[in-house]
């Protein structure tokens, strides 16, 4: 960290005890006692028993609708910085629109309204469409707004001089972003993009209201019908937090990774 | 075909309020080295820019070899490929290895294999003394090799024509005279170049001409002997009474 003070060579065990990740400490403390709880406690084992079967779909929904959502972000975010003004309208109405309804709000609207009136448009029976499907397109429609403001600001941050040199050696528009802009942004955009990754890991949870049988709506049924709530959530807690946290670990490795390499 | 490859006429540039060139007449010969020199903010970088196109002229017009760049028609991408640009600030693609940066616009603009591509980037590597930093990154060369690699990403495109905007400029003193000999052997070589500099020493060597600008306009034209020698007009000597001085 770059501050006023004097650097002292030698670090002193205080100072290591201060910059000592005790955070870490205390919520590897909960999901080991967690752990354990599974293995002793009869209770909490049913209970993960029973919940744990979602996590297929947990992450399937997660991984479908990031993926459709980079693709969507993407291409947001380039319609953002379009000189189209039709095509840059169209783009900021879509952010906007999303970004100022809560996200709860969004899925029920999503998939209860526009997946049918989309497929309804395309002739294919409302009733086909699975709930899975919804909850990813939803998903993906929302995160999708979220990553455009993403991509755009990391467009913006490389330097005018790289697209001005693309074009001068007589590349296109596409052929520049495609092969000299987009290259560099991803690659500072990467650890944003991980962040949304672990924020729609978490909001894959709201799949739930949809009746999609995820971790969350396991853990709802699961408490609905044993009256069990405290080993229903706390072991639903668990499952969330051990992914978001070795996910978040292998972020800040890769960050310092990433840091390392372009000095 | 016409002996004049540029031709720039009445051209006038606004940035919003801000008149950068007003009414410029500017025409260079094939084969022709132009010096373009003149105080900051006297409009050389936007009629350069103008002549790839990189700026868009308010009114007038820019031909490069007879093909009118303003037309709706035109596909600029031909016409740039034509015309080279080196920047101040080098702007080479830094997540490219200097090889990649002198060969991937051969591949995506001129459809050339990656073999060729890769053979004829060695090729200009070698023209400007560093053929063995092809498999760097940029941020790994200093700045005079950086501004060469970005000559040789230039002339790969085997281009009819150009275009430097203070190449020596963002360089430490030692380094300029690395690039400024190789911008001598392409003048040598016959290219048509359009420099924007303040370096007298390569004016005195390989200009044919030297246009002084003062605020949007060009006020001399001539010789580098008459216009550092004997310059006309008031403004280009006190223009040079104080490049001089330094
Ligand atoms: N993109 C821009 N937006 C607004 N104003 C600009 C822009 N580019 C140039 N200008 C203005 O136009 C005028 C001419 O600028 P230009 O860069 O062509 O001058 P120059 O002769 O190249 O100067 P220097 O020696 O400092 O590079 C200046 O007043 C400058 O502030
Ligand atoms: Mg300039």
């Amino acid at each position: 960290m770059a501050g006023p003070e004097i650097q002292i060579p030698d670090v002193s065990w205080r100072d290591n005890w201060r910059e000592f990740p005790w955070w870490l400490v205390a919520i590897l403390g909960f999901l080991v006692v967690m752990a354990i709880l599974v293995f002793t406690n009869e209770n909490i084992r049913e209970a993960f028993l029973f919940i744990i079967p979602g996590i297929r779909l947990t992450l399937y929904i997660t991984l479908a609708g990031f993926a459709l959502a980079l693709v969507l972000g993407l291409l947001a975010g380039l319609g953002r910085i379009s000189s189209n003004a039709l095509v840059r309208n169209i783009a900021i109405t879509y952010v906007e629109f999303i970004r100022g309804v809560p996200t709860l709000v969004l899925i029920l609207t999503l998939a209860f309204v526009l997946v049918p009136a989309i497929s309804n448009g395309m002739g294919i029976d409302n009733r086909n469409v699975s709930i899975e499907l919804r909850a990813i397109l939803s998903l993906a429609i929302i995160y999708g707004a979220f990553l455009a403001e993403i991509f755009r600001a990391g467009i913006e941050s490389i330097s005018k001089g790289q697209m001005e040199a693309a074009r001068s050696l007589g590349m296109n528009y596409r052929q520049s972003m495609q092969f000299i802009i987009l290259p560099q942004a991803i690659r500072n955009i990467s650890p944003a993009l991980g962040n949304d990754f672990i924020a729609m890991l978490k909001d894959s949870s709201l799949a739930s209201v949809l009746a999609v049988r995820e971790l969350t709506q396991r853990a709802r049924l699961y408490a609905g019908s044993t009256f069990r709530f405290p080993e229903s959530y706390l072991v639903l807690t668990f499952c969330y937090l051990t992914m978001t946290i070795a996910l978040s670990l292998l972020l800040r490795w890769y960050e310092q990774r990433l840091g390392k390499d372009s000095r | 075909m016409s002996d004049e490859i540029i031709v720039v006429e009445q051209l006038h540039k606004y940035f919003g309020s801000v008149q950068a060139v007003k009414g410029v007449d500017f025409r260079v010969k094939r084969g022709e080295v132009v010096l373009i020199v003149g105080p900051s903010g006297s409009g050389k970088s936007t009629v350069l820019r103008c002549i790839n196109h990189l700026e868009v002229p308010t009114s007038g017009a820019v031909y490069i070899d007879g093909v009118h760049l303003e037309d709706k028609k035109t596909n600029i991408n031909e016409v740039r490929a034509e015309v080279g640009m080196v920047f101040q600030q080098f702007n080479l693609f830094p997540h490219l290895t200097v090889l990649q940066n002198v060969s991937i616009a051969q591949e995506k603009v001129r459809k050339r294999s990656k073999d060729e591509a890769e053979e004829i980037a060695m090729e200009q590597l070698q023209r400007v003394g560093i053929p063995e930093k092809a498999g760097a990154y940029p941020r790994q060369l200093s700045g005079g090799q950086q501004q060469r690699v970005a000559i040789a990403r230039s002339l790969a495109m085997q281009p009819k024509i150009m275009l430097f905007d203070e190449p020596t400029s963002a360089l430490d003193p030692e380094m300029i005279k690395e690039v400024l000999d190789v911008m001598l052997d392409l003048a040598k070589a016959g290219m048509t170049m359009v420099v924007v500099t303040h370096e007298m020493g390569f004016a005195r060597a390989a200009a044919d001409r030297v246009v002084f600008m003062d605020d949007g306009q060009i006020i001399e034209v001539g010789p580098p002997e008459q216009i550092f020698g004997k310059p006309q007009h008031e403004r280009t000597q006190l223009f040079l009474s104080k490049i001089l001085a330094h």
